[in-house]
């Protein structure tokens, strides 16, 4: 237990220049854009002076130089001061605070989701391998694959709200309504329905292929020869010795795809109108308020890396082999 | 003495792109209850598939006992339906395989593994299952058990992964281990010290013992008889004292001359000229005369029939002159 321990340590130790990293970078990226803040503002003024750039430019200290504004920047990240808004005006983290939760709750409960009924759906393809339910649900998977996202949100919110009127369209919550804590939640999950099932359905088709591939390579194992000499089922065999060790590869594919996830978040809050970082993007992109873009670029790229040690650490605790490396 | 195990015209087919191929073709042999019975053979001779095919592990996605019966205590295995095969496997027949590095699961303690059969039959309680793994991995000669049982595979070296194995194959108290090659990944060392624990373990327990194996050295120190296996077929089979002193089928003699090595490194090895042909391409009647010294005409016609004398079978026309058809 004692190596596992040291094993979460020395990768959590990880982080730190994987961060770092991400901080230059993101720096870079802030003075490798055509103009700067001063301009942007000045530009929004419509009738700024040369001298009124230039005094502009001092009070942002862009007139130091990039040595010195870099570490400037460092030093304000570690007070997780990532600067002010050009357009809103306000401090980006209040911002990206503001609309956290909601992408948290989307992105969570369609990967959760996702990934349960994926893995549910491979092994039982794995377990069916070559009868007509283990093709069908190939072929199903293939076809939602290929499906664009925004043309299922669309589809979805046809069916589903337009013509079944069963789950509303858009939002997070129902405008101007008062309700108890329970039906509170009870009235985000119905909001939920749509947004997460656009965002998670392309990873459930993507976990049953990777589960049923996973599976079918484990199953032809010696130690899966083992179990069922020792007299155990094909199901509890598929559930447990062949199912723990399938999901090793399938995890390490989970925390690369945060970033994926976030991506066809921002798209799929687009399409609902659901009020999270998405929606902040966009805005952020259209009005070239490049502080509060790159201020989400290095949150989210954060939560990538966290994610990732988070991933790193299940793995340690599936495969106890890690752990003596 | 009735047999414990009667294997009768057992036939084994895989299905290949060119059609299905007989890795094994009727074969038939018996085991006596507490006996230990080798089966040996080259590689691709088809006794590991019969070791298979006894607890009918062979994967239904690429073969099947096409033919033949299978008396395990009076019942016909190769007939009975999968759940009540289940019964049989791990409680009354155990298995042993080549490796025990893969055939361990990596992701399990070795106290879980263990437990894993006791607990699907049934054999102890729940809250008793661990003592019992603790009594099963001493009984091996694992030491120190009780930190055993909570390592991994990787954990143990080989021979003690084999010994893991064997007290996972005896945990419900089996009437008859199938040891597939148990020694054939170990070190040398090792090997003589599985082979005496399983030797032992027989005696103490009664039970029978099948092993598959190629090393004729293996089978002439624990087995009391002998199947051997050329081709998918058996070529002969009797007690192993008598088939080593004066082998009947020329294939037993040439594996038994090219096994006999004096150690004199000026001395040629002594081997079998030829392969052990394709099963796609096996020979007209006897499948050994291609490579055979004494091979005449009529051992291309036909297939020889097999004679038998006393406890002694063989399948070879030219055992005629002193023996009798069976």
């Amino acid at each position: 237990m004692t190596s596992r321990l040291s094993y979460v340590a020395l990768r959590a130790l990880q982080v730190i220049p994987a961060v770092l990293a991400i901080a230059v970078l993101n720096f870079i990226l802030l003075h490798m854009a055509p103009g700067d803040a001063a301009d942007v503002i000045a530009g929004l003024s419509g009738h700024a002076s040369a001298e009124m750039t230039a005094e502009l430019r001092r009070s942002f200290g862009l007139d130091q130089p990039l040595i010195v504004q870099f570490f400037v920047y460092i030093g304000r990240l570690l007070t997780l001061d990532l600067g002010i808004s050009l357009i809103q005006s306000r401090p980006v983290v209040e911002l990206i605070a503001e609309r956290m939760g909601a992408t948290l709750i989307l992105m969570l409960t369609a990967i959760g989701v996702a990934v349960g009924i994926g893995l549910l759906l491979g092994i039982l393809a794995a377990l069916r391998h070559r009868s007509w339910t283990d093709t069908a649900l190939s072929v199903l998977a293939l076809v939602v694959y290929a499906t664009p996202q925004f043309w299922l949100g669309l589809m979805l919110i046809v069916f589903f709200s337009i013509t079944l009127d069963i789950f509303p369209s858009g939002g997070m919550r129902t405008i101007g309504a008062e309700f108890g804590p329970i039906h509170s939640v009870l009235d985000v999950a119905r909001h939920l329905v749509l947004p997460a099932g656009t965002l998670g359905l392309f990873y459930v088709a993507l976990y049953t292929r990777l589960m049923r591939t996973s599976m079918l390579d484990i199953m032809t194992l010696d130690y899966i020869t083992t179990a069922r000499a020792k007299g155990m089922s094909e199901l509890r065999i598929a559930f447990t010795h062949a199912a723990r060790n399938a999901l090793l590869p399938i995890v390490t594919l989970l925390g690369v795809q945060v970033g994926h996830l976030l991506g066809g978040s921002i798209l799929v809050e687009t399409v609902f109108g659901w009020p999270g970082l998405g929606r902040l993007v966009l805005d952020a992109l259209l009005q070239r308020d490049l502080v509060l873009l790159l201020g989400i670029l290095f949150i989210s790229s954060v939560v990538v890396v966290l994610t990732n040690l988070l991933v790193d650490v299940i793995y340690g605790l599936l495969d106890p082999r890690l752990a003596r490396k | 003495m009735s047999a414990l195990l009667r294997v009768s015209d057992l036939t084994v087919e895989y299905d290949t792109l060119g059609g299905a191929l007989r890795a094994v073709d009727g074969v038939s042999f018996t085991i006596a209850p507490g006996e230990t019975v080798a089966i040996v053979g080259e590689s691709g001779s088809g006794k590991s598939s019969i070791a298979h095919a006894l607890l009918r592990l062979i994967p239904r996605a690429s073969g099947r006992i096409a033919g033949g019966r299978i008396e395990f205590a009076g019942e016909d295995l190769a007939a009975l339906p999968e759940h009540a095969m289940r019964r049989v496997r791990g409680a009354r027949i155990g298995m042993i395989f080549q490796d025990p590095m893969m055939a361990l699961n990596p992701v399990y303690t070795i106290g879980r593994q263990i437990a894993e059969p006791l607990l699907l039959h049934g054999s102890v309680p729940v809250r008793r299952a661990m003592d019992r793994v603790v009594e099963l991995l001493t009984l091996v000669g694992v030491p120190a058990p009780e930190e055993r049982i909570r390592q991994y595979p990787h954990n143990l070296s080989g021979g003690m992964r084999q010994r893991v194995m064997i007290a996972m194959a005896l945990a419900s108290g089996p009437r008859l281990l199938i040891a597939d090659e148990p020694t054939t990944a170990l070190d040398v060392t090792v090997q003589a010290q599985v082979l005496a624990l399983v030797d032992e373990l027989k005696a103490r327990l009664g039970m029978a013992v099948l092993l598959i194996t190629h090393d004729l050295a293996v089978v002439s120190e624990v087995a009391a008889r002998v199947v051997v296996m050329y081709a998918g077929r058996k070529v002969e089979e009797g007690p192993v004292n008598e088939v080593f002193a004066d082998p009947a089928h020329p294939y037993t003699r040439g594996l038994l001359a090219a096994s006999d090595w004096s150690g004199d490194p000026r001395e040629r090895l002594r081997e079998i000229p030829g392969t052990v042909p394709a099963l796609a391409e096996l020979p007209e009647g006897c499948s050994f005369w291609p490579r055979c010294p004494d091979a005449e005409p009529r051992c291309r016609a036909a297939r020889p029939a097999e004679l038998a004398s006393g406890a002694r079978r063989a399948s070879c026309v030219h055992a005629e002159r002193i023996w009798r058809p069976s």
